[in-house]
């Protein structure tokens, strides 16, 4: 029993930061943007987080400031996509790019050294509890905040009127714009926010993860946010699912490997991907399903008054 | 301070013509920007980036290295982009051209003959072709977002290739690394001159790129890629078919990528090996938006991102300067080359102060 | 006309080249002859601390010795594939007088560089090619150092089952399982060993994944050979036991590492560029242990003293040539017969090594 729950803590330690990272994407995405920059983003919060907590000590601190300096960089993409109306797609790819290089250069002085742990939280009596007691009460709080920010944005989206005019603009923003809502700037802040948890995720990766900086740490891992969320076909809940999903079959593959089964890491290592592929096609198919769920608007650029 | 588009009532020629240089421009005033921040000279380091690697023939033949398969990848990503379908899977089907063009020297490694090098090219770009199908076909068939399916496939296409290389395909006495035997004289794509590194493939690009600007400029099919690229809706009412449309463009960008694939395996690797990615395909992208999707474009753009790499590598030896600076470069050339393509469509005025001044400026520029 | 044109063009980009090269005369140039230049290729960071991290120290300590009658350079995160060629060519072009080429796969590159620039000395680590008299291969009989590990594994165990994050299947990782677990098993015959292979040399979050799967599959002693320290973190973290690799790990785990392998190049590199500085550079082709100090351990922490004492032992009797890990009796993981009562492998048998010895808990990926 022991062994599965700790088995499951390295699930949560593996799915923690696809899941933020997608939250942030989905809720850019509900507004009709399609920002491909996370990857670029991710890593940009993860070289930042790493340093801060370097340079003060304090991994809190390092988090905060992943936070706010990933959300700056999507600004570079929110003035272009949404200001210069630049083509998203390949917006977002030079947004990757960039953070790929910049976090590389930054991060130059870093490589190597022991970084500052987040440490996972200990909360007297509930902790100590059998069983579950390290698996709910004894992780650290980015994975808390994983939790939260779930469920706080299905809360804001299907449960607030802000929240209602962010999918509005997302679904139509013609007629969004005619309703008087200010498209432009509803899709700023939910870029901003995208880069907010893309930093945050990112966070996770060098503070709790592996506490230390790696140039291209996020292996690819932005890349599977952006699949989570249509695997999700945009719903927060279903996040939940597709990010734990991953994060079992990311830790699966070396168990199933130190349990001597003869399989080529190489294949299960492709697992996800493939699993990505299959659920995109048969949400594709379900056209109920998608048309309910999809930003009418997504990826197209606006232009008001033109 | 108010940033506000006002579109023109046509697209400005002159710009569309100087805006990739103008985009070339900022990102190397944005580069001496950084050179000066990491305390470096910018003018040296402009000078090693852009210009030294131009004057010395040695360098001039890595340029050409590196530019071959980037071009060739780009022309497809032309095509595949106008025609709006987005392939950001090039990676994968230049691994899985390169694979499959090398099945040939890996299982019939003593056969020479004349035969092999064309057979290898073929089943290079075959592959290549039928790899980039599988996005096309699930985005006509069922509606699947080929963008993240075909960034999957890259994914898929590595750990296979990887598998190959360190499994059946390993060369057995190549002490458990991996890699095939190398390949024989028959497969192998000559150099253009005996003391060269660049090969044949650099031609096969500049010829890919003619016809590819031939049949886009000059060819009913390339009427039907602009149209659809423009108004799906536009293009159905002509009676062209968008699906059948959406398969085609993946094919010929699948089978570019794969010849650019097996290009490199064979005229540069020599063996099919576990570090045939080297990320080609995403630079691929900015190659093609920086030519402006157009094929001839992209062999300037292709020369220009070569020398961002063998610049990148002369400035990492002589000024010490990290080898993550030529990706910066990368990204940044991007946006710039994107804004400047906005400014042809567009005219951008700043207004200072309120929504009134940029309003009553916005009816101006109607008027 | 054809000809005149190019060689128009020729004379053109020459008389440029003179012209900018007399505007910018590095200090190097102006120097002429006086400095041996030594430059090196690394597969990874410089930063990593691990493999390239050491070589690198290797570096320094050449600057170190010589002052200001050496200069070095180095390229960092070079991969290792044909793509290896132009920044080796690039520093023979540059005025390079030593090249060191720092992992197995610049093999050929550095052969096919070696015979256009037949006046500059090239150094191959961990290789077997020398095509040309200019190449010489260097290699560290690292394995020693992982059959003192084994025999600490074995008597710090509890669970008896150590795990084994592994990169690549090829000889020189084969080689240093087996040792493992022939050292293990010289202390406890049922010890088991259980490996997990990243394919990878670096990747800390994958290295970790795979740390944490073998702690939940029931090791409590970890070792790895792949660079980065994330196994060790990960181990401090579960509160078990792990020994680092290439380096010297402890500021990544003080109350972890038991000890580590260190691989000391600088000894080689010294004597090497020496030895073009004095012109009686030669060819050939080293495989050094602990006897020369190319392998070294770091000290033995976090064991009572009397595992600490058996293992220096073991350390002084291998480093004193009285003691051979591959000495048989030796098993194969088939049940065959490898190495009768006392005798030793062959060089043949140690260099392709390809297969495992009894007791490792694994099939061995061909």
């Amino acid at each position: 029993m022991e062994v599965w729950i700790s088995i499951l803590i390295s699930v949560c330690a593996a799915a923690t930061p696809l899941l933020i990272a997608a939250t942030g994407e989905l809720v850019v995405e509900r507004s009709g943007v399609l920002n491909l920059g996370v990857e670029g983003m991710m890593i940009i919060g993860a070289v930042t987080a790493f340093s801060t907590a370097q340079v003060t000590g304090n991994p809190y601190l390092g988090a905060l400031a992943a936070i706010v300096v990933a959300s700056a960089f999507s600004l570079i993409f929110a003035f272009m996509t949404l200001t210069l109306v630049t083509n998203q797609v390949a917006t977002g790819l030079a947004l990757t790019i960039l953070g790929l290089g910049l976090s590389g250069m930054i991060g130059q002085g870093f490589v190597g050294a022991p970084g500052v742990k987040m440490e996972a939280l200990s909360i007297p009596l509930l902790s100590d509890l059998p069983v579950v007691g390290s698996l709910l009460f004894g992780q650290d709080l980015i994975f808390y905040a994983s939790w939260a920010l779930v469920f706080g944005v299905w809360w804001f989206l299907f449960k607030t009127k802000s929240g209602l005019k962010l999918r509005s603009v997302g679904d139509n923003h013609a007629s969004a714009h005619a309703l008087g809502l200010n498209v432009i700037g509803i899709r700023y802040c939910a870029v901003l926010f995208g880069g907010a948890c893309a930093g945050l995720a990112g966070a996770h990766l060098s503070l709790v993860y592996v506490p230390q900086w790696v140039e291209g740490m996020t292996a690819g891992r932005g890349w599977i946010a952006l699949a989570l969320v249509v695997f999700a076909s945009w719903r927060p809940g279903r996040l939940l699912i597709g990010a734990y999903l991953f994060g079992a079959v990311t830790i699966g593959q070396f168990h199933v490997q130190a349990q001597g089964l003869q399989i080529p890491a190489q294949f299960l290592a492709s697992l996800p991907y493939l699993a990505t592929i299959i659920v995109l096609v048969l949400i594709a198919r379900n056209r109920r399903l998608t048309m309910i769920n999809t930003p009418a608007s997504l990826g197209k650029s606006f232009v008001p008054d033109r | 301070m108010k940033v506000q588009l006002i579109k023109r009532s046509q697209p400005s020629n002159w710009l569309a013509l100087t805006s990739p240089l103008l985009a070339l421009a900022l990102t190397m005033v944005a580069g001496a920007i950084m050179f000066a921040l990491l305390g470096k000279n910018p003018a040296t380091g402009l000078y090693t980036y852009f210009i030294q690697p131009l004057l010395d023939p040695w360098s001039r033949d890595q340029i050409l290295v590196k530019a071959t398969p980037l071009i060739l990848i780009a022309i497809g990503l032309a095509i595949c982009f106008r025609s709006g379908n987005w392939n950001i899977g090039a990676e994968g089907q230049y691994l899985i051209g390169g694979m499959v063009g090398a099945t040939i020297p890996v299982l019939f490694n003593t056969w020479d003959s004349p035969m092999v090098l064309p057979l290898m090219l073929v089943m290079g770009i075959a592959g290549g072709a039928l790899y980039g199908a599988i996005p096309g076909f699930l985005k006509a068939k069922f509606n699947t977002n080929e963008i993240l399916t075909s960034l999957m496939l890259v994914y898929v296409a590595q750990q296979f290739v990887d598998w190959l290389v360190r499994g059946p395909w390993r060369d057995p006495d190549g002490f458990g690394f991996p890699g095939t035997k190398s390949f024989n004289e028959s497969a192998v794509l000559p150099a253009l001159f005996s003391t060269w590194d660049a090969h044949y493939g650099a031609v096969l690009a500049v010829i890919a790129a003619i016809i590819a600007w031939f049949v886009l400029s000059k060819t009913l099919k390339g009427f039907e890629v602009s149209v659809l690229g423009q108004s799906e809706r536009a293009g159905r009412f002509a009676g062209f078919r968008p699906a059948a449309m959406t398969i085609f463009a993946f094919c010929v960008s699948g089978g570019l990528a794969g010849l650019a694939g097996i290009a490199e395996v064979s005229g540069s690797v020599e063996k099919l090996d576990d570090k045939l990615s080297l990320g080609y395909g995403f630079s691929a992208i900015i190659v093609a938006f920086l030519g402006r999707l157009n094929p001839l474009g992209i062999i300037a753009a292709g020369i220009v991102l070569a020398l961002t790499y063998i610049g990148g590598e002369a400035a990492q030896i002589s000024m010490g300067l990290s080898d993550r600076a030529a990706r910066v470069f990368q990204g940044l050339l991007l946006f710039f080359v994107l804004a400047c393509d906005t400014l042809i469509h567009y005219r951008i005025q700043v207004t200072a102060g309120s929504a009134s001044a940029a309003r009553a400026a916005r009816a101006e520029g109607a008027g | 006309m054809k000809h005149t044109f190019r060689k128009t063009l020729t004379a053109l980009a020459a008389s440029a080249a003179a012209m900018i090269a007399a505007s910018a005369v590095t200090p190097a140039m102006a120097d002429g002859h006086s400095k041996t230049k030594a430059c090196f290729i690394y597969i990874g960071p410089t930063g990593d601390f691990g493999w390239t991290y050491q070589h690198d120290q290797g570096r320094l300590a050449v600057e170190a010795e010589f002052g200001d009658k050496v200069e070095t350079a180095y390229l960092e995160n070079v991969p290792e594939s044909a793509e290896a060629q132009r920044p080796i060519e690039a520093f023979a072009r540059d005025g390079c007088n030593i090249i060191f080429t720092t992992s197995f796969n610049y093999m050929d590159p550095t052969n096919k560089a070696a015979k256009k620039f037949p006046d500059v000395k090239f150094e191959h680590a961990t290789g077997y090619k020398r095509e040309s008299p200019n190449v010489s291969t260097y290699s560290s009989k690292f394995y020693q150092g992982r059959y003192v590990q084994g025999q600490i594994a074995a008597k710090m165990s509890k669970a008896g089952v150590a795990g084994y994050i592994a990169s690549f299947p090829i000889p020189e990782v084969v080689r240093g399982i087996n040792a493992f677990i022939l050292g293990a098993q010289s202390v406890n015959p049922d010890f088991k060993l259980k490996v997990v292979w990243v394919s990878t040399w670096f990747d800390p979050p994958k290295e970790a994944d795979a740390a944490k799967a073998l702690i939940d599959q029931g090791v409590d002693i970890l070792t790895q050979h792949t660079d980065s320290t994330a196994a060790m973190q990960v181990a401090t973290e579960r509160g078990i036991k792990a020994f680092g690799q290439a380096s010297d790990m402890i500021k990544f785990g003080p109350e972890t590492q038991l000890t580590s392998i260190i691989d000391d190049w600088a000894p080689y590199y010294i004597e090497r560029v020496k030895a073009v500085m004095d012109g009686t550079w030669e060819q050939q082709d080293v495989w050094h242990g602990m006897d020369h100090g190319s392998v070294a351990m770091a000290p033995y922490t976090n064991m009572p003293a009397d595992v600490a004492a058996m293992a220096a032992e073991t350390e002084a009797k291998i480093k004193a040539n009285e003691f051979e890990p591959f000495t048989g009796p030796i098993t194969k993981q088939d049940g065959t017969v490898w190495l009768k009562e006392g005798e030793k492998a062959s060089l043949g048998d140690l260099l392709g090594m390809k297969f495992y010895v009894k007791g490792v808990d694994d099939k061995l990926p061909q």
